[in-house]
């Protein structure tokens, strides 16, 4: 992309602050999208080694048959906290993250529309983490019935069950307001010349993402709220003893469901796309077809969610009808995945870290994507459903794809982000330490679900003991990893060789038109895209 | 390459888009709520979910509920069709229920007969209101009850035990290819206690 910068501020605007508090102040009040999204990513990062914590558990307690550390109702709390705050304690809001600290820099906006709202959107997460991180010590502990809140279960449980319902209301307001907050921004803030089909892929994937957001969190407030008034008011939308039914929950949960994998999938395809063209030095193959796929994607995940009921009983036409539409969305995936090939096709490909990530994350979700074709067939669903087959499926594609996608952006924007350049060498250590522990823990677990090991289990049989003990080394080693993670990324922050405007010689978004770190306040004057 | 600011670029209203995001997420607020009835009417219309056609005007369940016919005089012979018993109570009723006909072989319209024990484990007076549910969701369509425990309430003194009968036919319009169907009954406490259950009992 051609861009002629008009933009006065960059080189000669040394960022300090001027009129911003300092201290405590400068993060509670901040309006900033940058310090914003800096909270955002860090509030994440801690998140997701809270939860990462609780898989250790998870991991150490399952490395042998019996039960070794924790009781099984502690177990069952342990799997369902560690999923519901992966997902909507750390990738979820990573994303928005890097929307914040993204999305205005790369269409040449001075900051998000509504700054505002901005700093709401993120200061409800801490509100609603500590409740969430509270109810492990209320009477009864954490809710222990699957991150997916069905009924009956959900129903039974104690004060944990409703400060969670709260925890999930405050979460979803969050990102309501956050996405309201990236559609006007992308909608009504591009600098000039900027049209949409100009858009970085990132930018498209993550409007088309909020949209999203939009249409299903509030679907997702729905559920929750039944769930409420049938514990405390005497309603009976899913009690059976009432004429309620059950089933219903598990509809109205995955309608919002299936499409909020996308909503943590589609950024990092947006992320993967900026960083494979920038690193083998040619535009992203497909520009076009590459939007309408994200675009498809996301249109089809509506109509897919049963997907995740085959076994709860549905006529034949019903499962046919859920079968066709899952796997039709393969095509639209497959066309991404053969767009980001054709970028590497004759490149000239240097392989930093992020690159690395970005590489590891086409092959890996990849993978994720074929498990999950299996598992949508109905006859071949109905033995591995509930078994640890769907476990090895969806950490292909939300660790090896949202969560290393996330990391290959942390490492292709710190240096703009910090100014500073991170490892490379400690860099590379901590992704064949990742994608080699990721394989060794979850790999195995494809051949555990087949084997018919059911998942959430604490306790199994003695023909999965290797391989279970397999998991766990690996998972154990891919936690400790991550803490080298958390130490380039700390020694960046702190300092490190400048990066300069442009560490990455191929990559021509508008971000790297300024200074590294950016002025506090970036594109006061647009810039012109030609 | 001229470096004029292109001015071309309307100027956009935060303000309209966002009353218009407002109403989307009203609107998809609404649609959650509205998938309540929506799954009940298509439920009724398919008789997907395993309600089986109660009494009319007993439970008035979301399930079909079409007048309770006479036993036809045709017997399908050509086929066998099993049927499993299953009793299970649900939290907060001390009670305890098993199935004393475990399952039967039976042919399509023959007119049947199985067995509950139910037995009150507490000291005190307790009624219960049993709820049925059918697998295949489509069998429940042509499983019809002649006469069932769970038309009723039933009440239990102290350590009182009952054998609760249930009359049923497996119609032979049964759909082929289905050659087990199982009966699940869960017993629900009706007391102030259960709000849904008192709704339920008002009824
Ligand atoms: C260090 C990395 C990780 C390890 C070792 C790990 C391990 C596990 C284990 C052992 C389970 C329980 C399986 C069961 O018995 O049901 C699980 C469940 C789950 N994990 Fe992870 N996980 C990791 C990272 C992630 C990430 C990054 C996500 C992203 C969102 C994630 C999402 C989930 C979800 C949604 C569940 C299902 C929870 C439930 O069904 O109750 N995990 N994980
Ligand atoms: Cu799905």
């Amino acid at each position: 992309m051609n861009t002629t910068t008009v933009n006065d501020t960059a080189g000669h605007h040394d960022h300090d602050h001027d009129h911003a508090p300092a201290g405590l102040m400068r993060w509670l009040t901040s309006t900033n999208h940058k310090d914003i999204g800096t909270l955002y990513l860090w509030f994440s990062l801690f998140m997701f080694f809270f939860a990462g914590a609780l898989a250790m558990l998870i991991r150490a307690e399952l490395f042998q048959p019996g039960l070794q550390y924790v009781q099984p109702a502690v177990f069952n709390q342990l799997t369902t906290m560690h999923g519901l705050i992966m997902i909507f304690g750390a990738i979820m809001p990573s994303l928005v993250g890097f929307a914040n600290w993204q999305v205005p820099l790369m269409i040449g906006a001075p900051d998000m529309a509504f700054p505002r709202l901005n700093n709401w959107s993120f200061w409800l997460l801490p509100a609603a983490g500590t409740l969430l991180i509270a109810t492990f010590f209320v009477p009864g502990g954490a809710i222990s019935g699957g991150w997916t809140m069905y009924p009956p279960l959900y129903m039974q449980g104690g004060i944990a069950y409703d400060i969670s319902i709260l925890a999930v209301h405050i979460l979803g307001v969050s990102s309501i307001m956050g996405a309201i907050n990236i559609i006007v921004t992308i909608l009504n803030m591009r600098a000039p010349g900027m049209t949409l089909m100009k858009m970085p892929l990132f930018v498209w994937t993550w409007l088309i993402t909020a949209f999203l957001l939009v249409a299903v969190m509030p679907v997702l407030a729905c559920a929750i709220t039944m769930l409420l008034t049938d514990r405390n008011f005497g309603t009976h939308f899913f009690d059976a003893a009432g004429g309620g039914d059950p089933v219903m929950f598990q509809h109205v949960f995955w309608f919002f469901g299936h499409p909020e994998v996308y909503i943590m999938i589609l950024p990092a395809f947006g992320i993967v796309s900026t960083i494979l063209p920038t690193f083998a030095r040619k535009p992203l193959f497909g520009y076009v077809s590459m939007v309408y796929a994200v675009a498809s994607i996301a249109f089809l995940s509506f109509i897919v969610w049963a997907h995740h009921m085959f076994t709860t009983g549905m006529p034949l036409g019903g499962q046919l009808f859920f079968m066709y539409t899952t796997m039709l969305i393969a095509i639209p995936t497959g066309i991404k995945v053969f767009n980001w090939v054709a970028t590497l096709w004759r490149g000239s490909i240097s392989f930093e870290t992020p690159m690395l990530f970005s590489l590891a994350f086409v092959i890996l979700f990849t993978i994720g994507g074929f498990s999950g074709l299996v598992l949508a067939l109905v006859p071949v669903d109905i033995q591995l459903q509930d078994t640890y087959y769907v476990v090895a499926h969806f950490h292909y594609v939300l660790f090896s794809g949202s969560a290393m996608a996330i990391m290959a952006g942390v490492y292709y924007w710190l240096p703009k982000w910090t100014g500073h350049m991170y490892d490379e060498k400690l860099g590379k250590l901590h992704f064949w330490l990742t994608a080699i522990a990721f394989n060794i823990t979850f790999f195995p677990m494809h051949f555990l679900g087949l084997a018919g090991m059911p998942r959430r289990i604490p306790d199994y049989a003695l023909q999965f003991a290797d391989f279970n003990a397999i998991a766990s080394v690996g998972g154990l080693l891919l936690g400790a990893s991550q803490l080298l993670f958390l130490y380039i990324v700390v020694k960046c922050a702190r300092g490190g060789a400048p990066a300069g405007d442009q560490p990455w010689e191929g990559a021509d978004t508008l971000e790297w038109t300024l200074s590294s770190p950016p002025p506090y306040h970036s594109f006061v004057t647009p810039p012109l895209v030609k | 390459m001229s470096v004029s600011v292109n001015t071309s670029m309307p100027v956009r209203s935060h303000r309209q888009l966002l009353i218009k995001l407002l109403a989307v997420i009203a609107l998809a607020f609404a649609f959650g709520f509205a998938l309540v009835p929506l799954y009940d009417v298509f439920c009724q219309v398919t008789g997907l979910n395993g309600k089986t056609g109660a009494k009319p005007g007993t439970l008035g369940l979301a399930g079909i509920s079409k007048p309770v016919t006479a036993p036809p005089s045709s017997i399908d012979r050509s086929r066998t069709v099993t049927v499993e018993f299953m009793g299970t109570v649900m939290p907060g009723l001390p009670w305890e229920m098993t199935p004393l006909t475990s399952s039967l072989d039976l042919h399509p319209g023959e007119l049947q007969q199985a067995m509950f024990r139910v037995r009150n484990l507490s000291d005190k007076t307790i009624v219960g209101q049993a709820i049925p549910s059918v697998s295949p969701g489509l069998a429940a369509q042509h499983f019809e009850k002649l006469d069932c425990f769970c038309f009723a309430q039933q009440t239990l003194a102290p350590g009182e035990t009952k054998d609760m009968p249930l009359t049923f036919i497996v119609k032979p319009e049964l759909d082929k290819d289905i050659r087990t169907i199982t009966l699940a009954y869960a017993f629900f406490i009706v007391t102030d206690t259960n709000p849904a259950a008192k709704n339920l009992a008002s009824r």
